[in-house]
C-alpha cells in the first residue's frame, strides 16, 4: 500500500501527483477489482450525500412543526391505493414525510458514527501510544482499565452511559447535549480496540533503528510518538475504524430504539424504528419498515467496505 | 497451574470489584435516594433519619464497601419504584431470559454448523458462495431490525406466529418455563430466532474457516486414501477436529447474549431480566439498574474465566501467556 502520510510537510507533492501515486497503488487496483467494494462504496456515497443534501432534496423540513398537516397523516406510499405525492414514502401520524425524516435521520445517524470514531479514534491513538512507549504503569493502567470496559457487554455500557449521563446533564442542555452524550457513550468503550493494536505496533516499531537513530538526534519523545511511530501502526488501525464506523451507527441506533438515545424532535434512524414500531400493528407498516431498510443498507455497505478492507490490507493475502 | 488459577480468579474478582464500583458510583450520584424513596410532605427530621439509616452520611469508603459487602450477598437494596426486593425481581425475571437464551444458541449451533460445513467443502459452488457473501448481511443487520421484519412477516402480514409475551408458563418451583406449553413453545420462536441470526452467521463463518484448515491436514488425505464415503469424512472425522473452537466461543458469547437479549426482549415485550433493566432506566430506578448490571457482569466474566481456565487445563502453553 501506498502511504502519503509519512510524507513530511515540505516535500508534499501536488495533487495531481499525489493522485496518480493513489492510483498507482495496490489498495486501489483492490477495489477496482472487488465487485462488492465498489458496490459498498457507490451506495455509501450516494447514502451520505442524499443525507447530507436532505435540506436541499427533502419534501418536507420533518423538524418544523409548522409544515406538518394532520390531513397528510398516515398516508401509505404513492404506489398503493390512497398514497398522495410528494409523500413517496407515505406520512406517519403527525403527517410527517417518511423519506424527509430518513434523510435527515440517516444525516445524525451518520454524524453520530463519524464523530464517535473520531473521538474514540484521538483517545485510543493517545493511550496505545503512550502504553506502547513508556510502558512500566502507564501502560498496566491503561490497560487494565481497557479489560475492565471490555468484561463489560458494550450494549449495557452504552446504555448505562447514555442513561447516567442523560440523567445528570441540567434540564436545558439535555436538548442539545444529547448527541454528544452518545458519542461519548459509544466512544468511551471503543478506543480500547485501538489503544490494544497501537500499543502492540508500538512496542515493535520502538526497537527499530529509525526510532533509536531519531532519538539519538535528540526528537523529543512527543515528537518521536506522534510524527514517527504513530504512521507505522495506522495500517490495522484502519481495517478497525472502519469496521467500527458500522458498529457505531448500530449502537446508536440500538440505544434510540430503546429510548435511551436520540429524543423524538430530533430523530435518527433509531428514534424512527421506535416510533414506527409502535404502528406496526395498526397496518401502517411503512413507518417502521423504510427507516429499518436505510438502516440495514447503511451498516452492510459500511460493513462489506471494512471487510474488503482488512483483506486488501492484509499482507498474508496478497 | 496453581499459579495460573489464582491470577485468573484475581483478575475476574478485580473486574468485579471495578463493575460494582462503577454500580456504586450510578448508586450514589443519579438522583437522591431520599428524594426518591420518601414523599413531599416529609420533615426535614424524617430526611435526616432515613439519611442516617441508609448509611449515606458515612464516608465513601465506607460506604462502597458496605455496597460490596451487600451485593457480595445478593442484597441491592430495593427498587425504588414497586418497594420490592431487587434480587427478587431479578430472579423472578431470570428464567425466561434463559431460555431465550438457550433456545437460541441451540438453534445457531442446529443451523450454524451444517451451513458452516457446507460452505467449506463446496466452497466453489454458487450457493456456498451465496452463504459467505449473505453471512456479512447477516452480521450487520441491527437484531432489533430482524425482530421488528420477522414480526411484520409471521405475525402481522402471515398470522402465524405471535409477536409478544411468553404465552402460558409452568411454574417447577422457582424456576417458570414456558418450554412445556404449546403457546409457550409457539411463542419463543421469534425472539430467539432474532436473537440468533448473528450467531447462526458466527458460527457459520468459525466452522468454515476451521474446516478449510482441517480439510488440508494430511489425516483427511490418508482418509480419504482408504476409501472412506465423502459423507463420513465431513461430519465425523472432519468436523470433530473443528468443534472445540466452536463450543468456547458459544460459551463465552452466552454471557453477551445474556446481556443483548434486552434488546430481542424490547422488541418482543419478553417478560425477561433486559426488559425489567430498560423498564428500570426509563424510571431512573437505580437498584434495579446496579443490580442488573453486578449480576450480567458476574455471569459474563465467570463464564469467560471458566472458558480460559479450561483452555489453560487442555492447552499447558497457555499458562504462561496470561499478561
Amino acid at each position: 500500500m501506498t502511504d502519503t502520510r509519512t510524507q513530511p510537510e515540505t516535500t508534499r507533492a501536488p495533487l495531481a501527483a499525489r493522485l496518480a501515486r493513489i492510483a498507482d497503488s495496490d489498495l486501489w487496483w483492490s477495489f477496482k477489482n472487488s465487485k462488492s467494494a465498489v458496490g459498498a462504496a457507490a451506495v455509501l456515497a450516494f447514502v451520505t450525500v442524499t443525507a447530507f443534501l436532505a435540506p436541499v432534496l427533502a419534501p418536507q423540513n420533518p423538524y418544523d412543526l409548522a409544515a406538518l398537516e394532520l390531513w397528510n397523516a398516515e398516508l401509505p406510499p404513492v404506489w398503493m391505493q390512497g398514497g398522495q405525492m410528494p409523500f413517496v414514502l407515505g406520512t406517519d401520524v403527525q403527517g410527517r414525510d417518511i423519506l424527509s425524516g430518513i434523510l435527515y435521520g440517516t444525516r445524525i445517524s451518520i454524524f453520530i458514527g463519524i464523530a464517535s470514531v473520531a473521538v474514540s479514534l484521538a483517545i485510543g491513538l493517545l493511550a496505545g501510544l503512550a502504553a506502547g512507549y513508556y510502558g512500566g504503569w502507564i501502560d498496566n493502567v491503561l490497560m487494565r482499565i481497557g479489560d475492565v470496559l471490555l468484561s463489560i457487554p458494550i450494549i449495557l455500557a452504552a446504555i448505562l452511559v447514555s442513561s447516567v449521563a442523560q440523567a445528570l446533564l441540567p434540564p436545558e442542555l439535555r436538548e442539545a447535549g444529547i448527541a454528544a452524550v452518545l458519542v461519548l457513550a459509544i466512544a468511551l468503550y471503543s478506543w480500547v480496540q485501538y489503544a490494544r493494536v497501537v500499543r502492540a505496533q508500538t512496542m515493535v516499531e520502538r526497537r527499530k533503528e529509525y526510532v533509536q537513530a531519531s532519538r539519538l538526534v535528540g526528537t523529543p519523545g512527543r515528537r518521536l510518538m506522534l510524527k514517527h511511530i504513530l504512521p507505522n501502526t495506522l495500517t490495522p488501525v484502519f481495517v478497525a475504524a472502519t469496521l467500527n464506523f458500522g458498529l457505531a451507527i448500530l449502537i446508536e441506533a440500538t440505544l434510540s430504539f430503546l429510548g435511551v438515545g436520540m429524543p423524538p424532535n430530533q430523530p435518527s434512524l433509531g428514534t424512527l424504528i421506535r416510533v414506527g414500531n409502535q404502528y406496526l400493528f395498526s397496518g401502517s407498516w411503512w413507518i417502521v419498515l423504510f427507516p429499518s431498510v436505510q438502516l440495514c443498507i447503511l451498516v452492510v455497505a459500511v460493513n462489506m467496505l471494512g471487510d474488503w478492507l482488512r483483506d486488501a490490507l492484509n499482507p498474508k493475502l496478497r | 497451574m496453581l499459579a495460573f488459577l489464582i491470577k485468573r480468579t484475581a483478575n475476574a474478582i478485580f473486574v468485579m470489584l471495578s463493575v460494582s464500583f462503577i454500580a456504586f458510583m450510578i448508586f450514589r450520584f443519579v438522583g437522591d435516594p431520599v428524594e426518591l424513596m420518601l414523599n413531599e410532605q416529609a420533615t426535614q427530621a424524617q430526611r435526616d433519619a432515613l439519611r442516617a439509616k441508609l448509611g449515606l452520611d458515612d464516608p465513601f469508603i465506607v460506604q462502597f464497601t458496605t455496597f460490596v459487602k451487600n451485593a457480595a450477598q445478593g442484597d441491592f437494596g430495593i427498587s425504588f419504584r414497586n418497594q420490592q426486593d431487587v434480587l427478587a425481581m431479578i430472579a423472578e425475571r431470570f428464567p425466561a431470559t434463559f431460555e431465550l437464551v438457550i433456545v437460541a444458541t441451540l438453534i445457531s449451533l442446529v443451523v450454524g454448523i451444517p451451513l458452516g460445513v457446507i460452505t467449506a467443502i463446496h466452497r466453489q459452488r454458487w450457493y456456498a458462495e451465496t452463504l459467505q457473501f449473505t453471512s456479512i448481511i447477516g452480521i450487520s443487520l441491527p437484531s432489533f431490525v430482524v425482530g421488528i421484519g420477522l414480526i411484520l412477516i409471521f405475525s402481522v402480514w402471515l398470522g402465524w406466529l405471535p409477536a409478544f409475551g411468553r404465552g402460558e408458563t409452568v411454574d417447577l418451583g422457582w424456576w417458570s418455563t414456558g418450554l412445556l406449553t404449546p403457546s409457550g413453545r409457539l411463542s419463543i420462536i421469534l425472539p430467539a430466532l432474532s436473537l440468533s441470526l448473528f450467531q447462526i452467521t458466527l458460527v457459520m463463518r468459525l466452522v468454515r474457516a476451521e474446516m478449510l484448515e482441517v480439510l488440508r491436514t494430511d489425516f483427511i488425505k490418508f482418509a480419504r486414501a482408504r476409501g472412506i464415503p465423502a459423507r463420513t469424512i465431513h461430519f465425523r472425522h472432519a468436523l470433530h477436529n473443528c468443534l472445540m473452537p466452536v463450543v468456547t466461543m458459544t460459551a463465552m458469547q452466552i454471557g453477551g447474549l445474556i446481556a443483548f437479549a434486552l434488546v430481542t426482549e424490547t422488541v418482543f415485550q419478553w417478560p425477561g431480566m433486559g426488559l425489567l433493566f430498560i423498564q428500570a432506566v426509563t424510571f431512573v430506578d437505580v437498584p434495579i439498574m446496579a443490580g442488573y448490571l453486578c449480576i450480567v457482569a458476574l455471569i459474563f466474566v465467570t463464564l469467560n474465566a471458566l472458558v480460559d481456565i479450561t483452555y489453560a487445563v487442555i492447552d499447558p502453553r497457555l499458562r504462561g501467556a496470561d499478561k
